[in-house]
């Protein structure tokens, strides 16, 4: 027999599914049980939850800010990932194609380290720069009093936030995937005349559709996901950036509701999971052609 | 008409793959570019096309100086090595591609797909994708595209390099009626000699970023300028052997060649016969080399015999049937006027 055996394969996995199960399965579980509940963070439902079967979910369908932190998460999602980091990080990545070695690798840099930072760190360093008083942006548009951005565009400056945190990524999966364009393909363009936007829907989208599939998806789930407004807005002025992961938070921490917010998480999961089928029908779609 | 003049091109960092070229190719020629690789025919072939632009010099097609034009203001067509077939188009689409960029009318591309394809013997396979062709089928899609737009030039990278050498020889066939049959000036790159033998009206056997020897197949394989292009042309090496004026005649590997004008007594020179010319005879002749058998191997319709003489291979062929056994005495006589005589110091042939 080859390898460790059972007994001592076992041994050596069991630690990384205990974590997996206490960290991740369990509160998947947990949050189907508490969506079921009255389940309070504090008080006397906190001791003794009681089941209430499905007001929970009753009440999410029929309330408006539950459909409002959708209809932000749609814009979030659409505008910052779907078109922003989208475009932005293809249009890197075909800029620096033919650059010279050093600018390419000081353009990527810079752009990876939008990524890399941490997200409480660069929330700081947003906050800082969006400062109605003493906000970088303010003073370079020599405004004062100057504008208080996230009080005032709390969406537009979101949305600005995570383009510029984001695009990497897709700036590296699209640097990738044109190298996978065979330059010969390119250069068969060149010589019957198409121009960069013909060679481009000839040549180039039709070689990386899957990529471009691909990298929507991750950008998208992502970014629908994502907790990091909170860092910047915290939902707010008055609900107007209470994007969906935020919306959650909001109800079961500060407001609270641990159950109501254990019915929203189930609903914004299968969205999630929507999103990802139709995603992957369409990838399928693509390679039987 | 292709002219090229005084063309230079030097990649960042100091390599320069074209060395000062000079070069005119006539209408309707099919005009070979041979040499082993780095010795810049494809960076040429590309600086023609426009897909590199020379460091300095000159290419004109017809009358028109075409150096500053991008490669789709030429009117020239290249096809790759790999075809460069778009995958996801069908046949009809590919060929019909050029055409569609310059918006012609979608009825009358297809119209004009439908025919070529038709005379490349593509008819029954226009709604296909790449993928689902062999290796003939897409070099012919890859020909059709090329003619659809009815260039002023052709520019083939290397044509045949990619099917395997049963199907080489049909498509050799097929690329050399097509091109009799357009009668547009083609220019292809090559490092098979043979390829270039067979196809081109001219070649031009280039090294080191240098034309060494412009001329007709016939001229390059019976009397290469160089010892370069020696070496190269021919599909079994040419024997290259020391030998020295000696007399009325040249001594080489205790033999005796007839001598050249313009030699003085004593020069060492190269002396160049191909196997070919070099028939192996089992007794001994007047002026002939002499060795042993030291290898024998099968070419089909004759064999090639590697004998030793003197510490040095010399190379000869005998007719399929009559080979001699290794270790047996044989002389090798060389065919009259078909030995060729280089200096040594720059390798140039003496006429």
């Amino acid at each position: 027999m080859v390898g460790l055996g059972r007994s001592r394969a076992v041994a050596f996995v069991a630690p990384a599914l205990v974590l997996i199960g206490v960290f991740l399965v369990f509160p998947a579980f947990w949050t189907l049980y508490i969506g079921v509940t009255n389940y309070r963070l504090t008080g006397a439902a906190a001791k003794a939850p009681e089941v209430v079967g499905l007001d929970n979910y009753r009440g999410v369908l029929s309330d408006p800010a539950f459909y409002r932190s959708l209809w932000l998460t749609l814009i979030y999602v659409l505008v910052s990932a779907a078109v922003g980091q989208n475009v932005l990080g293809f249009g890197l990545a075909w800029a620096l194609r033919g650059a010279r070695r050093a600018i390419r690798r000081l353009i990527e840099s810079l752009v990876l380290l939008a990524w890399v930072l941490p997200s409480s760190v660069v929330a700081f360093l947003w906050i800082a720069m969006l400062d109605r008083d003493a906000g970088t942006v303010n003073m370079l548009l020599g405004q004062s009093p100057g504008t208080a951005w996230l009080v005032q565009y709390p969406m537009t400056a979101l949305v600005v936030f995570n383009i510029w945190r984001g695009t990497a990524f897709s700036m590296m999966l699209y640097s990738a995937a044109l190298s996978s364009v065979p330059p010969s393909h390119l250069e068969t363009a060149r010589v019957v005349g198409s121009s960069t936007m013909q060679t481009l829907r000839d040549v180039v989208l039709p070689h990386i559709r899957r990529h471009a599939l691909t990298n929507t998806l991750l950008i998208t789930l992502w970014t629908f996901n994502d907790f990091t407004p909170f860092l910047l807005t915290a939902g707010g002025p008055d609900h107007r950036s209470e994007v969906a992961p935020v919306y959650i938070y909001n109800t079961a921490i500060v407001g609270g509701d641990m159950g109501y917010s254990g019915a929203v998480s189930l609903v914004v999961l299968l969205i999630n999971l929507l999103l990802a089928l139709v995603y992957l029908r369409a990838a399928r779609a693509g390679r039987s052609s | 008409m292709v002219t090229v003049e005084g063309l230079t091109k030097e990649f960042p960092g100091g390599v320069r793959a074209l060395d000062g070229l000079n070069l005119s190719i006539m209408d309707g020629e099919f005009f070979a570019l041979l040499g082993p690789s780095g010795c810049g025919k494809t960076t040429l072939l590309r600086t023609i096309a426009g897909l590199e632009s020379p460091t300095s010099g000159a290419v004109r097609i017809g009358d028109r100086d075409v150096t500053p034009l991008a490669p789709g203001a030429r009117n020239v067509a290249m096809v790759f090595q790999d075809y460069a077939l778009f995958p996801h188009m069908t046949v009809r689409e590919n060929i019909a591609y050029p055409l569609k960029i310059k918006r012609q009318p979608r009825g009358e591309r297809e119209a004009r797909a439908g025919e070529i394809g038709g005379q490349l013997g593509l008819a029954g396979l226009m709604p296909r994708r790449p993928a689902e062709l062999s290796g003939g089928q897409q070099q012919r899609v890859a020909l059709a595209r090329a003619v659809a737009c009815r260039p002023s030039v052709f520019l083939f990278d290397e044509p045949l390099s990619n099917l395997d050498a049963r199907l080489r020889l049909e498509a050799r066939t097929f690329l050399k009626r097509l091109q009799r049959e357009l009668a547009v000036t083609t220019v292809f790159v090559t490092h098979d000699q043979a390829e270039a033998l067979a196809l081109a009206d001219r070649i031009a056997v280039m090294d080191a970023g240098q034309i060494r020897q412009i001329g007709t197949a016939r001229e390059v394989f019976r009397r290469p300028s160089t010892t370069f292009v020696a070496n190269f042309i021919g599909s079994t090496p040419m024997n290259l052997l020391s030998g020295e004026v000696r007399g009325d005649g040249i001594a080489v590997a205790g033999g005796t060649v007839p001598r050249p004008d313009g030699l003085s007594d004593g020069e060492p020179v190269t002396v160049g016969i191909r196997p070919e010319y070099l028939p192996v005879l089992t007794s001994a002749q007047h002026g002939a080399l002499s060795g042993e058998v030291s290898i024998v191997e099968h070419l089909g319709t004759s064999s090639l015999v590697t004998v030793e003489i003197d510490g040095e291979l010399v190379a000869g062929t005998v007719a399929e049937g009559d080979e001699p056994d290794t270790g047996t005495r044989v002389w090798l006589r060389p065919v009259p006027g078909r030995v060729l005589i280089y200096r040594v110091g720059d390798g140039t042939l003496v006429s």
